[in-house]
């Protein structure tokens, strides 16, 4: 009641609608980077600025893996016992990006193969008295519900 | 590229006592400088590898180890590279030796890990990719591993058995090493049994993090042949490279891969990179190697080298594993000193572990789990934010 959701961390996406990752671009390329002021690897960038873009927010799976012992701070652990989160890489459909993500509660390893269909939703990270911290996370397409 | 001998080498053995990280060290040191037959007195400049788990004296880990070996007006130096340390220390030793500016180096890496997973330095740090991937994804280290076992499974039809006769395989090499951690030979059913840490990983699949120090002592060429060493284990080969750009492959510590979309990837992969610069420099290739350590963090990552160093093409490492090339008395062995399987991590004197290993097979003193005739041997690791590295070595 009341609560407010904002991000775990500011910036790398976004929470209005369908949520986006906020990448960026070399202007005038299609070299994308994710987060935007943390990636870049492309030696052509040099003194450009990048742009902003919001990154598309369906991929198919890279990999996927787990976390079944809880991951030590800054990892907050929510659950008592801690339940093992699934993580998939997801290659992005114009980005061709592998983005990490953890997926959605109750997606495991059985329910994920490669080349599978994800989309990109929010989630509660954690959570203090009046506040929900949020971060993306994947889910399958097959298991979104619409208008969710 | 010009050789430098390696005149001795020195580790103390790995475990996990939670002691000052410079004893482990200055152990290795001594036992190295006694190994080479060379009075600490004629080192001109003392190079430490990194630890950033251990305070300011692990930052400035040359200094560290040189003080408690005594101050002796030696040269400095300090090199971090996450877990290609080790390595980057070793080249900047060459470069010393090789400029002229010394003619013997002694090189030290030494670490103390707290119990569980790295994890990143503490606070608030969103400018962190380090930070970042603990705090909103949980990606831990082993994360990383199981994305990259999962995608040989995808990519080739390696089975998790596959995964677990590379630690069967390294556990065998490892129980004959006095300077190992784990030294018990594990079966299929141990790894099979053990718990699951990230799909399709299990806890005996992944590397433990310990305690350890290894060192190694170093001269030109010239110096050696001067005090006694007709023959020493040379140095051919040292690569420290970093990715080029677009690398589609996610690895520690990013939240994302380069982007693919305004073009196709480098032609040559980052791992495949690292052993190829060090075959240039030392004009060899993978048919001259004859013994190979590599980094094993998991027991799948071990198969990936085999490929990316050039010893089988790509989906083929299981065959090679199961035929046994790759067991001590197979045509190549990997890992004869029980790998990061049997050791565990001790991020900085890792990669000079893997050395000392090396050299020993080549003198022919690695006792039961010697490898037969070896003359050329290849390292290869891989670290957090694009550091990897190799070292060849040859008699």
């Amino acid at each position: 009641m009341g609560r407010t959701r904002v991000p775990a961390v500011e910036g790398l996406f976004t929470t209005d609608g369908e949520p986006r990752l906020i990448g960026g671009r070399v202007p005038g390329t299609e070299s994308y980077f994710f987060p935007k002021h943390l990636g870049g690897a492309d030696p052509r960038v040099g003194p450009v600025e990048l742009e902003e873009v919001l990154l598309s927010r369906r991929g198919r799976v890279w990999s996927y893996t787990t976390s079944h012992y809880p991951p030590p701070p800054p990892f907050v652990v929510t659950t008592e016992p801690y339940e093992p989160i699934t993580i998939a890489a997801v290659e992005l459909e114009v980005e061709k990006m592998v983005v990490l993500g953890q997926c959605v509660a109750g997606v495991t390893p059985e329910d994920l193969e490669v080349g599978m269909e994800m989309e990109l939703t929010t989630d509660t990270l954690y959570s203090d008295d009046d506040r929900d911290y949020l971060v993306w996370k994947w889910r399958p397409v097959a298991a979104a519900e619409p208008g969710d | 590229m010009d050789e430098i001998a390696v005149l001795g080498v020195g580790m103390h053995p790995w475990g996990k006592w939670g002691r000052n990280f410079t004893e482990y060290g200055v152990a290795a040191a001594r036992d190295a400088l006694a190994d080479a037959a060379v009075d600490y007195a004629d080192v001109g400049f003392v190079c430490g590898a990194v630890t950033v788990r251990c305070g300011y004296p692990g930052y400035v880990a040359g200094s560290t180890f040189a003080r408690a070996l005594g101050f002796t007006g030696a040269q400095l130096a300090s090199s971090y590279s996450a877990c290609a340390s080790g390595t980057t220390a070793l080249q900047v030793a060459r470069g010393q030796i090789l400029s002229g500016a010394c003619d013997v180096a002694l090189v030290v890496g030494a670490d103390t890990t707290p119990k569980g997973f790295l994890a990143p330095n503490a606070g608030h740090r969103p400018d962190d990719l380090d930070w970042l991937r603990f705090h909103l994804v949980g990606a831990t280290n082993p994360v990383y591993f199981g994305l990259h076992a999962r995608r040989r499974m995808d990519l080739y039809g390696a089975t998790t058995d596959d995964f677990a006769l590379v630690k069967v395989k390294n556990s065998r090499h490892g129980a004959h090493n006095p300077k190992a951690r784990f030294t018990k030979e594990y079966g299929l059913d141990d790894v099979r049994n053990s718990p699951v840490v990230s799909d399709p990983l299990r806890l005996l699949d992944i590397c433990a993090t310990s305690d350890g120090g290894a060192a190694l002592v170093v001269s030109s060429m010239e110096w050696a042949r001067d005090h006694g060493h007709a023959d020493p284990v040379r140095v051919a080969g040292i690569s420290t490279v970093s990715p080029t750009y677009p690398d589609p492959v996610i690895d520690l510590p990013y939240l994302a891969a380069d982007s693919l979309a305004g073009g196709t990837a480098a032609t040559v992969g980052f791992k495949e990179s690292i052993g190829a610069r060090a075959y240039t420099e030392a004009g060899l290739g993978p048919d001259d190697v004859d013994v190979a350590e590599v980094y094993d963090l998991s027991s799948a990552m071990e198969l990936d080298w085999y490929e990316q160093l050039g010893f089988c093409g790509a989906g083929e490492a299981e065959r090679l594993l199961r035929e046994g090339a790759t067991s001590i008395g197979g045509r190549l062995p990997v890992n004869p000193s029980g790998g990061l399987g049997a050791f565990g991590e001790a991020v900085p004197a890792q990669a000079i572990a893997q050395v000392c290993e090396l050299v020993w097979q080549l003198r022919g003193t690695a006792g039961a789990r010697q490898v037969e005739a070896a003359r050329v041997g290849i390292t290869v690791n891989q670290g957090l934010f694009g550091h990897g590295s190799a070292v060849i070595v040859r008699r």
